[in-house]
């Protein structure tokens, strides 16, 4: 038993833990119990992938089976994980982040009578996840895939009491099932073209789907038409899942969730599974000569469109929201532009610092009692000044001011599309490089108004709904958790505080700190071998000189001012003269009402999709309650008829029947007398 | 097989056969029309006897014992039917203290 093998009870640790935490819900006084379970359940699974780095990182990946579980005709599927440096990033993103969260959601969950079931849902989803980036074949990937999208459903949906939330859990599960339709007609042509959906085996006798798709590349293997359609069904599912326009309507409304969900799984972990399955797939993808593009063209307009909605939310979530979609369209562009390693770089340091500002909104939400409208909180750094310099943290990172994390991975991602852009005099890709650019500077405008707005100017705030009188006393207050309700806004105790500190760290250093550790890791992930080289190569080559730089220190410079602008914007419009931003908002009211409305995407779909869909069912339903009901019941109606018509005969008289039998015996007498003479 | 009997001549046929005739068109006509549900009962034994007395007309004329067999078993049959029928109707009698068939009509549509 090699010391790989341990790897295997990642998921199952978190697996159990979603067991015990259910059977938590079962009485009250256990409720309190959930949250240790499912944080040691996490933290052991983050330290297993902790402990083992240096055995994936020293030798070859490799697979372990931890037992079978489908085989039919030559469809062979197993519990299967894959082990290679891509999977152990994202291992330590997910078991990372989700135990921090987790820490952090046992104090921001406090006195909530769903305790216990939240917990439950967040172990499934750890379960779900860790499947998801440890899975070593298609069908486990699906299995993964449709986990956490059901987890994501169940905690958008954790208020079930408001309809908001209902109706939002189901329009991410509705939005999710387009892409993953998608995605599963991809792995059915997968498994037609290829005849299997393991990923990679090692072994050249029975090669994976990696491994057959890199001898296509060779020319060992002869193309077929149906690589062209493979990728564009596959990329459908990323698409969904990591909220890319046409897809990305659900994730803006799963902010109903709890924020400790917003934060791990609608930023941190479940969204970024996209760009991990294309980063998996990535010699399939590059069979394709138009996936790619594809990609990176929907990726760069997404991020643009995006931070564009998000410079106009009031709502501190909203704007996270879209800054988490723009910043996912960041990733689908590093990827689209070969740069599988600056796009999994973005998606480690992004886990950071999102979750770091979905945590830190979830303190004020948390201090202002469910107030989010940045528009009713101002000058907040009195009253919470740990929290305000957290999300500082966050947001200079999302920002992507030189130094953080956000600096690193942002910069990769441009610098690569540009110079893959100006290397192969693609006009195309410069352009996407340049609305990249512009969106850079519009991150750095949105995430500074809203820390402008909320931690300086005055201090005028007013509460959130929360504090109401009516509220319903809770009934797990009797004594295991206490919690205090402030009427003024407050800072937050340790146990939330502490894991905003680890992230915060992680907002400022990780770029630097593990930029050559992930850009190794990756590089040597099994996927990354064909395709993918030859672009880094390129872009490693070609000396391209932009005002007499190279295009990474060109791309520092343009970081550096972009962001500082972007800062210099937010802080005179909403920090020193907010009465310029409302002036500027009135003269352009159309271009803000729009953007309010987030471009009409939603009402565009409804015209577009749900009405005639609803008008479809109803006239389907008239043609039911009309045609078809009337059919069955015209079938009943008859014998009823004919028994209404004759029944009047049967008076019950016994001489009544004896006349009728003596008459009858005489017709039919007579009958046969004079028929057979 | 040879029978004891010496075969019945048409014109003596004739009789018996209206004898029965009349017998049952006397036990029907009992039947239909008397509400007593005793006579009504003997009504239909008549008819039994007008058939039984036909069968027996046949069985001479052709000298076959099957008809008389029959008849045989038709009136044994009769007597254990007829303690039941009489039986019924005392029942019916204590339920309603009448003899009258038309106040057991509640089977009605």
């Amino acid at each position: 038993m090699s010391k790989l093998d341990a790897f295997k009870f990642i998921p199952w640790i978190p697996a159990l833990a979603a067991l015990i935490c259910g059977a938590c819900c079962w009485h009250r006084k256990l409720r309190v119990y959930a949250a240790p379970v499912s944080i040691l359940s996490i933290v052991a699974a983050f330290l297993i992938s902790f402990g083992f780095r240096d055995a994936v990182a020293a030798g070859n990946p490799n697979t372990i089976n931890a037992f079978s579980w489908i085989h039919i005709g030559n469809l062979n599927v197993d519990f299967g994980y894959l082990i290679d440096p891509l999977t152990l990033v994202m291992l330590f993103v997910v078991t990372g982040v989700g135990a921090l969260v987790a820490i952090y959601a046992a104090g921001y969950m406090a006195g909530d009578r769903g305790y216990a079931r939240f917990f439950a849902y967040v172990s499934l989803f750890l379960f779900a996840m860790t499947t998801l980036v440890m899975a070593d074949n298609l069908v486990l990937l699906y299995l993964g895939w449709e986990g956490v999208g059901l987890c994501s459903y169940l905690l958008i949906g954790f208020n079930f009491q408001k309809p908001s939330a209902v109706a939002a859990a189901k329009k991410a599960f509705i939005v999710n099932r387009i892409g993953d339709l998608g995605f599963a007609l991809g792995i059915f042509l997968t498994f037609q073209r290829y005849g299997t959906v393991t990923l990679w085996t090692g072994d050249a006798g029975s090669p994976g789907v990696l491994e057959l798709a890199a001898q296509v590349h060779d020319g060992t293997l002869a193309a077929a038409p149906a690589d062209l359609w493979i990728p564009f069904l596959l990329m459908l599912g990323a698409f969904g899942k990591s909220a890319q326009i046409p897809l990305h309507v659900w994730l803006p409304d799963a902010m109903e969730g709890p924020t400790p969900v917003s934060a791990l799984i609608h930023a941190a972990t479940m969204v970024t599974a996209g760009v991990y399955m294309i980063a998996r797939l990535l010699p399939v993808f590059t069979l394709c000569p138009y996936a790619l593009p594809t990609v990176a063209t929907v990726g760069a307009i997404t991020a643009l469109f995006a931070a564009l909605i998000a410079a106009s939310q009031n709502d501190l979530k909203k704007v996270f929201a879209y800054s988490t979609i723009s910043q996912l369209g960041y990733m689908f562009l590093g990827i689209g532009v070969l740069s599988s390693v600056g796009a999994v770089f973005h998606l480690f340091t992004h886990a950071f610092f999102k979750a770091l500002l979905f945590l830190t909104a979830g303190n004020v939400m948390h201090a202002m009692a469910d107030q989010l409208d940045m528009r009713r909180i101002s000058g907040l750094r009195r009253k919470m000044p740990l929290t305000c310099l957290l999300m500082l943290a966050g947001c200079l990172a999302l920002a992507g001011v030189p130094g953080t994390a956000g600096f690193f991975s942002k910069d990769l991602i441009l610098a690569s599309a540009l110079q893959k852009g100006l290397s192969q005099h693609d006009w195309r890709i410069t352009t996407l490089a340049v609305l990249a650019i512009v969106t850079a500077l519009l991150t750095a405008y949105y995430t500074f108004r809203l820390w402008f707005r909320v931690f300086m100017g005055p201090a005028k705030y007013e509460m959130g709904p929360k504090h109401a009188p009516q509220e319903p006393v809770d009934e797990s207050s009797d004594g295991d958790i206490r919690v205090e309700h402030y009427h003024e806004p407050h800072e937050m105790n340790w146990l939330m505080n502490g894991p905003l500190l680890v992230l915060a760290a992680g907002a400022l250093t990780a770029g630097f700190l593990c930029k050559e550790w992930v850009t190794t890791m990756v590089g040597g992930a099994v996927s990354a071998a064909p395709g993918s080289a030859d672009g880094h190569a390129a872009a490693g080559a070609a000396e391209i000189l932009i005002f007499g730089l190279d295009v990474h220190s060109f791309m520092i410079v343009v970081s550096v001012v972009v962001s500082l602008g972007g800062i210099a914007l937010a802080a005179y419009f909403h920090w020193l003269n907010r009465s310029a931003a409302d002036r500027i908002a009135v003269r352009f009211r159309d271009v803000v009402r729009a953007l309010q409305n987030k471009f009409f995407v939603d009402e565009l779909y409804d015209a577009l999709l749900v009405r005639p869909l609803r008008m479809l069912g109803s006239l389907f339903y008239i043609v039911d309650r009309l045609l078809i009901e009337g059919l069955v019941s015209l079938v009943g109606a008859l014998p009823r008829l004919a028994g209404m018509a004759v029944q009047t005969s049967q008076r019950g008289f016994l001489q009544g029947y004896g006349l009728g039998m003596a008459v009858g015996t005489g017709v039919v007498l007579l009958f046969v007398i004079y028929l057979t003479k | 097989m040879p029978t004891p009997f010496e075969p019945l001549q048409d014109a003596a046929l004739s009789h018996f056969l209206m004898t029965g005739a009349v017998l049952f068109a006397l036990g029907l006509a009992g039947f239909l029309c008397r509400r007593n549900l005793i006579i009504m009962f003997l009504s239909t034994e008549l008819m039994f006897q007008g058939v039984a007395i036909s069968l027996v007309a046949f069985s001479r004329l052709h000298g076959n014992d099957t008809g008389q067999t029959f008849v045989i078993f038709v009136l044994t049959i009769a007597a254990a039917e007829a303690a039941l029928a009489l039986g019924l109707v005392v029942l019916l009698f204590r339920r309603k203290r009448t003899l009258d068939c038309e106040a057991w009509a509640a089977m009605k549509g």
